[in-house]
């Protein structure tokens, strides 16, 4: 066998290996967004570089928009990843959770008075105080799921319905705003950088989580309760304390894109942050080809599936899609992603270029 | 067809891929007898019933029902129920939610207007003939099981069944409870229909039948009048043993001697589980094999389960060498060094998409605590390490356990525990489904480790094996401890006389 073959070898063995990788189909999908985009204008990858009203430097551009706003679909889809793992069901109260999240930390910033002229705690106190209160929703969610066996939506309904109300009621339904610049910071730039705050939040969560699955069994003990709850059990496991802890990290990555989401707008608005934001974090979930039925996850797939969203959601609004109208895009690209990554067609396609290869071999 | 003869099936075969369930299996029964249709595990008596039933269909045979001209074929349950033969199961196939009277009429009445009056009152009389002790317009839910499964034999008795079949119906039942079932089964028979009994509580077969037909390996092995079958006679048919040409098996095994004044690795009193066995007392030494023996359901596993926590512990007390401890949960006795592959490897052994790796360190893992994983090099050191002790075959240590073949799936649960370095290792079935080198390997392994001072308690539904490799073994019979055999007794008459309770 010559050298020049056995290079061809090792390519087409690499190739199968990445259309077999989990982040092949968010990958190949995103990449596919990045052609169109090309094609339709090349303009949409143009960053620059301005100032900004408070005379800062910030960089700006399509991309830049994708990488800040798809923040939050990032840090919560690792949250949806160890819930749809551990309890084979999906959390759709997130978006209300959020609402709650973004609620308590105003409250807890802003004391009696709805509009104060200093804030009354340190954002860090009330950013802690709103991580509490958010891991405790998510306790309830994981209690009602894993000691109550309740199904996982059915469960998360009760709070995906009275969450916003309750976020309502916890600033006796005012809105309140904050005036101090500095919590701007969380959700915009901080002076002198010039890459938007959540970019960096997001990355965070991302290392963290990443440090979590290497130093502890989170990911073993997840994949083997979801996949056998008997048989974990008999090895020594509490599969519903896993299962609480699932949401209950779930719960934290709720807290940090509350923080973001009130952030960006120093106020809030009960009706409308994070809405269908569940939705959005389930399909970056699906994206990443992970099983909506539990067990085996990547987490990596997930995080990429969330940015290709946001880029799909971004490329359409540059494409002058109405707001109104662009779920009906969305629904399309997913019927076709998730087409595509159903196990019977991917199958499908390994025997295609199995066989592809076999004929290559024969001529 | 003779007279007093309701049901008669020839020659029945049934075929699923790769295994003969069923070969030329006959059996009749007569009008006003409770016939037991006895059998272990894969006998096949299942199979019959659901042939019967119309469940499945068969490969050859002919079944003939009273009041019909020549063979009948059934194609399903509902073609079964109009025929008359009906089946109450052990678990409750009824609408819990309804009441008596609507289960007794559910999916019966033709018309679409429900004269209400006239079904409560239609109910009220049957369940007074039959004494059953319930009121029409009760809800179903709110009676015992018992009397759940009375109704549900009486809804059957209504449609004129001829063929009653009972599946297994007093495993949930106390004692009380199976008094006043045998009292309406006998009730039944003196009216002229035909019951077909399955169970495997033997002394309720003693108690109300008038025949045994038994099965072994889909196969008919005989059906004998009750009177002509003593127990020990029927324990050894369904095991296979003919009693006359009981050949002595020489165990590899040395007769355990116990070292002068050392504890106990494992001792019990009264421990009973929410599975309902009977308190027990066990204990096992050092370096010693033992197993719980009995047929199917006498409660073996269950005793296991308890002494690893698996099922709810109600009462007793434990010690590890010497120590009090307590197990509730299977993470207590793993702690204490006790490791345990259980019975049903697929429901509760393999985690099925997790790889052969990851299968084999998990139980370790799960001990060294959630803060320290073992890096992927140990566990791959280990991987490879048990699969060529235990000759696993697998592509890679990758590949998920469930793409691979039963007996090698057992030996990555075997692997899994070895690693835990237990002291006392309790093997539930190990070899059930695998094929003999396999099993060999596995008998050879238990006695290696009980040499080297593993402590191994052997449960197997084949009796050879485990004269072969226990020291002393432990009689089970309807979820009670009613024997400890050792030494000369460890031979096969003598455990199957104790099984079916001496030489009655």
């Amino acid at each position: 066998m010559g050298k020049g073959e056995t290079v061809k070898a090792n390519n087409t063995n690499f190739l199968m290996k990445l259309v077999r990788n989990q982040c092949f189909i968010p990958l190949a999908a995103l990449l596919l967004l990045v052609v169109i985009n090309l094609v339709a204008d090349p303009g949409f990858f143009k960053i620059s570089l301005g100032y900004n009203a408070a005379g800062n430097p910030v960089l700006s551009g399509f991309l830049i928009t994708i990488l800040d706003s798809g923040s939050e679909l990032a840090i919560l889809a690792i949250g949806m990843t160890l819930v749809t793992a551990a309890s084979g069901g999906q959390d759709i109260s997130v978006g209300a959770a959020v609402a709650i999240a973004g609620s308590v930390l105003l409250r807890v910033l802003c004391g009696e008075n709805s509009r104060p002229e200093t804030l009354q705690a340190p954002i860090i106190v009330a950013f802690l105080v709103s991580c509490v209160v958010a891991m405790l929703f998510g306790a309830f969610n994981g209690v009602l799921v894993a000691y109550f066996k309740i199904q996982p939506m059915i469960a998360t309904l009760i709070l995906f319905t009275a969450g916003r109300s309750i976020a309502a009621w916890i600033n006796n339904n005012e809105l309140p705003v904050i005036s101090d610049p500095s919590f701007k910071y969380y959700g915009e730039f901080i002076p002198g950088i010039p890459i938007p705050t959540p970019v960096f939040i997001a990355a965070i969560c991302i290392i963290i989580i990443g440090i979590v699955l290497k130093v502890t069994n989170l990911r073993i003990y997840t994949q083997a309760v979801g996949i056998n709850q008997s048989s974990s059990r008999l090895n020594g496991l509490n599969p519903a304390l896993i299962k609480v802890l699932a949401f209950v990290i779930l719960g934290l990555c709720v807290a940090v894109v509350g923080l973001i989401k009130v952030s960006r707008i120093s106020s809030i608005n009960y009706s409308v942050i994070a809405k269908d934001i569940e939705m959005d974090a389930i399909l970056a979930v699906a994206l990443g080809g992970n099983a909506l039925s539990g067990g085996k996850f990547n987490m990596t797939a997930s995080i990429i599936g969330a940015y290709v969203i946001q880029f799909l959601t971004t490329t359409l609004y540059k494409f002058q899609v109405q707001s109104d109208a662009l779920p009906a895009y969305k629904a399309v690209v997913v019927i076709v992603l998730v087409v595509v990554s159903a196990p019977t067609v991917r199958e499908y396609f390994s025997s295609l270029t199995k066989k592809l290869k076999l004929s290559k071999e024969v001529a | 067809m003779e007279d007093n003869i309701v049901l008669k099936m020839r020659n029945i075969h049934k075929i699923f891929p790769g295994v003969r369930a069923l070969q030329g299996v006959d059996f009749t029964l007569r009008k006003g007898e409770i016939h037991a249709l006895m059998g272990e595990n894969g006998a096949g008596k299942s199979t019959l019933i659901k042939v019967l039933t119309g469940v499945y269909g068969k490969e050859e045979g002919e079944i003939f029902l009273e009041g019909n001209e020549g063979a009948v074929t059934i194609h399903s349950p509902q073609d079964a129920q109009k025929m008359g033969i009906s089946t109450v199961y052990q678990e409750i196939t009824l609408c819990p939610n309804l009441s008596v009277a609507e289960n007794m009429f559910i999916g019966r009445t033709a018309g679409t207007v429900q004269n209400w009056k006239k079904m409560n009152t239609d109910t009220e009389k049957i369940l007074q003939s039959l004494d059953i002790p319930a009121k029409p317009t009760q809800q179903l839910e709110s009676c015992s099981i018992a009397v759940q499964q009375m109704i549900a034999i009486a809804r059957a008795v209504d449609m004129d069944c001829k063929v009653l079949i009972l599946d297994e119906p007093t495993s949930s039942l106390d004692e009380q409870e199976v008094a006043k079932l045998f009292k309406l089964m006998r009730d039944l028979r003196s009216r002229g229909v035909g019951i077909i009994f399955v169970t495997h509580f033997l002394d309720q077969v003693y108690e109300v039948c008038d025949r045994i037909t038994v099965m072994r390996d889909g196969k008919l092995v005989g059906e004998y009048e009750i009177k002509d079958l003593p127990r020990v006679q029927l324990v050894s048919k369904m095991l296979g043993k003919e009693l006359d040409d009981l050949s002595d098996i020489k165990g590899d095994q040395q007769a355990f001697k116990k070292e002068e004044g050392a504890v106990p690795v494992f001792e019990a009193e009264n421990l009973a589980s929410d599975a309902g066995i009977k308190p027990f007392d066990f204990h096992i030494d050092k370096g010693e094999v033992n197993g719980f023996t009995g047929l199917l359901g006498s409660g073996r596993s269950e005793c296991v389960r308890a002494i690893f926590g698996a099922d709810h512990v109600t009462s007793g007390s434990v010690k590890v060498k010497g120590k009090s401890v307590k197990i509730s949960k299977p993470i207590d006795a793993m702690k204490n060094g006790i490791a345990y592959l259980p019975e049903d490897r697929k429901m509760d052994g393999i985690v099925g998409d997790l790889s052969v790796r990851d299968n084999i360190i998990l139980a370790q893992q799960v001990l060294k605590g959630f803060f320290k994983p073992f890096s992927k090099a140990e566990a791959n050191k280990v991987a490879d390490e048990y699969i060529k002790l235990l000759n696993i075959k697998t592509a890679s240590k990758d590949t998920p356990i469930k793409s691979l073949s039963g007996g090698n799936q057992q030996k990555v649960i075997l692997a899994r525990w070895l690693f835990t370095h237990p002291e006392y290792l309790i093997l539930d079935e190990p070899t059930r489904g695998i094929d003999v080198g396999t099993k060999v390997d596995i008998q050879k392994l238990v006695l290696k480790l009980a040499s080297e001072g593993m402590s191994v308690t052997f449960i197997s539904s084949e009796l050879d094996e485990m004269l072969r490799t226990c020291s002393r073994l432990v009689v089970m019979r309807d979820r009670k401890m009613v024997g400890e055999l050792t030494g000369e007794d460890l031979n096969q008459k003598t455990v199957m006389s104790t099984i079916a309770g001496g030489d009655k």
